[in-house]
């Protein structure tokens, strides 16, 4: 059974489609990234796949049953929401009580250690918390729920650097104690390369990777040589290309070794190609001549 | 015990650089047959990192017959890497001088005598002939 199961997904806000022709399977057991510009669909497939939004094409499978129509589902699956939202006027404990009474197999103990071994005090109010607090009492709540998978929706976007490291700590160490599934959007492929061993790539509300990461990397190459069009053997796809009026810079899906020796064969990390994903070359449009940068913002 | 670390920026898988430091541990004597390696939730807690990452280095050391897992108590070293002769470091140490002075007479600054010794090692090493 796959933690979740789309075909041919699809989602529709009037004649605009926020998610489309999405098929994928995320194995169980696995920590994913899910990555893609703002507006790419990522918001709106975790929605799909804990049942607050109904498809208008094709079907989802949640841990095997549909969302919407088999509830109980729920039951096994954690989520943490966009900006964490907590009743900024509950006490940490309140919540807590909160959380106890909506869920059957809510863990007291585990939720109250955990929070403890933070030094996060169940009498303050969630409003006077701090950021970092407030997303890793939203974590201890969906952990609570002994839940077989978890998605989180951009955990970690406004937290600080130290802050962030520890929620991604606390996370992993949930993972390393339960082998929980969890799925993890974020901006930020540096933590995603550290955390995840799956990613999925959405680009205009359509998935262009869903693999093991070490697979993804160990079909894609960074070649760079002079100015010449990117065919030859080897070479399976351009993912995306640029362009000086010497020299060429390839992102390429392989087939086979490049045979051509004119070109310097790298290999790429993470970031490198989810920028050249992001930035893919359109079929059919003129190379674009501007210099490999990295992109500012979108990531 | 030994403390993990991970470099962001070295190119290098994460699931390696914990293979290459428990190796170089090993190498200079800092971990000796017996030593335990911290437990994979250690290393997650210390690193934020998947614990399938942890998991698989530790296979990849334990298939290299370095270490072993005992269930219930943890990873030990049990095996060495076997270091040259006395002296040999020494005499390699000699010969790569005499090179380098060789490099600098000949007008070599210190980035291209860098860049020419990474071009030949790549190329030694994938073994090619020195044209």
């Amino acid at each position: 059974m796959s933690a979740i199961d789309a075909e041919n997904l699809g989602r529709r806000y009037g004649s605009h489609w926020a998610l489309r022709g999405c098929s994928l399977q995320i194995p169980t057991g696995r920590v994913v990234g899910l990555v893609g510009p703002n507006g790419a669909g990522k918001t709106t497939l975790l929605h799909l796949a804990v049942g607050l939004l109904d498809p208008s094409e094709g079907r989802i499978a949640t841990l095997g049953s549909d969302p919407r129509r088999h509830r109980e589902v729920l039951e096994r699956v954690g989520f943490v929401a966009q900006d964490t939202p907590l009743y900024p006027t509950f006490t940490v404990a309140d919540t807590l009580t909160l959380g106890r009474r909506l869920n059957r197999n809510w863990d007291d103990v585990a939720a109250r250690e955990r929070l403890g071994a933070l030094d996060i005090p169940l009498g303050r109010r969630v409003a006077n918390l701090s950021g970092g607090q407030r997303a890793q009492v939203s974590l201890a709540l969906a952990l609570a729920k002994r839940p077989q998978l978890l998605l989180l929706d951009e955990p970690v976007a406004s937290l600080d650097p130290l802050a962030r490291r520890e929620f991604l700590q606390s996370l992993m160490d949930a993972v390393a104690e339960s082998g929980i599934t969890v799925v993890l959007s974020s901006h930020l492929i540096a933590d995603l390369e550290r955390t995840c061993d799956f990613l999925v790539l959405l680009r205009q509300a359509e998935v262009r990777l869903a693999d093991d990461i070490e697979t993804i990397l160990a079909r894609h190459r960074l070649l760079i040589g002079p100015r010449r069009h990117g065919t030859g053997s080897g070479i399976a796809r351009i993912v995306r290309e640029s362009h000086t009026d010497k020299q060429s810079t390839l992102v390429v899906e392989v087939d086979g070794p490049i045979a051509d020796p004119a070109w310097s064969v790298n290999e790429i990390d993470l970031e490198e190609l989810v920028l050249a994903y992001l930035g893919e070359t359109v079929r059919g449009s003129a190379p674009a001549v501007v210099p490999l940068q990295r992109v500012e913002a979108g990531v | 015990m030994i403390e993990f670390y991970l470099d962001g920026k070295a190119g290098v898988a994460p699931y390696l650089q914990l293979v290459q430091q428990v190796k170089q541990a090993v190498r200079v004597g800092l971990l000796k047959p017996g030593d335990q390696l911290p437990t994979v939730r250690e290393v997650v807690a210390g690193l934020a990192i998947n614990p399938n990452t942890v998991l698989k280095a530790y296979r990849e050391l334990e298939h290299a017959r370095l270490v072993k897992g005992r269930p219930g108590q943890g990873t030990f070293i049990v095996g060495t890497i076997p270091g040259p002769p006395p002296g040999t470091y020494a005499r390699l140490r000699r010969g790569l001088r005499r090179w380098l002075d060789d490099a600098q007479a000949a007008g070599l600054d210190e980035e291209s005598i860098a860049a020419f010794v990474a071009s030949t090692l790549r190329d030694a090493l994938e073994g090619e002939e020195v044209a």
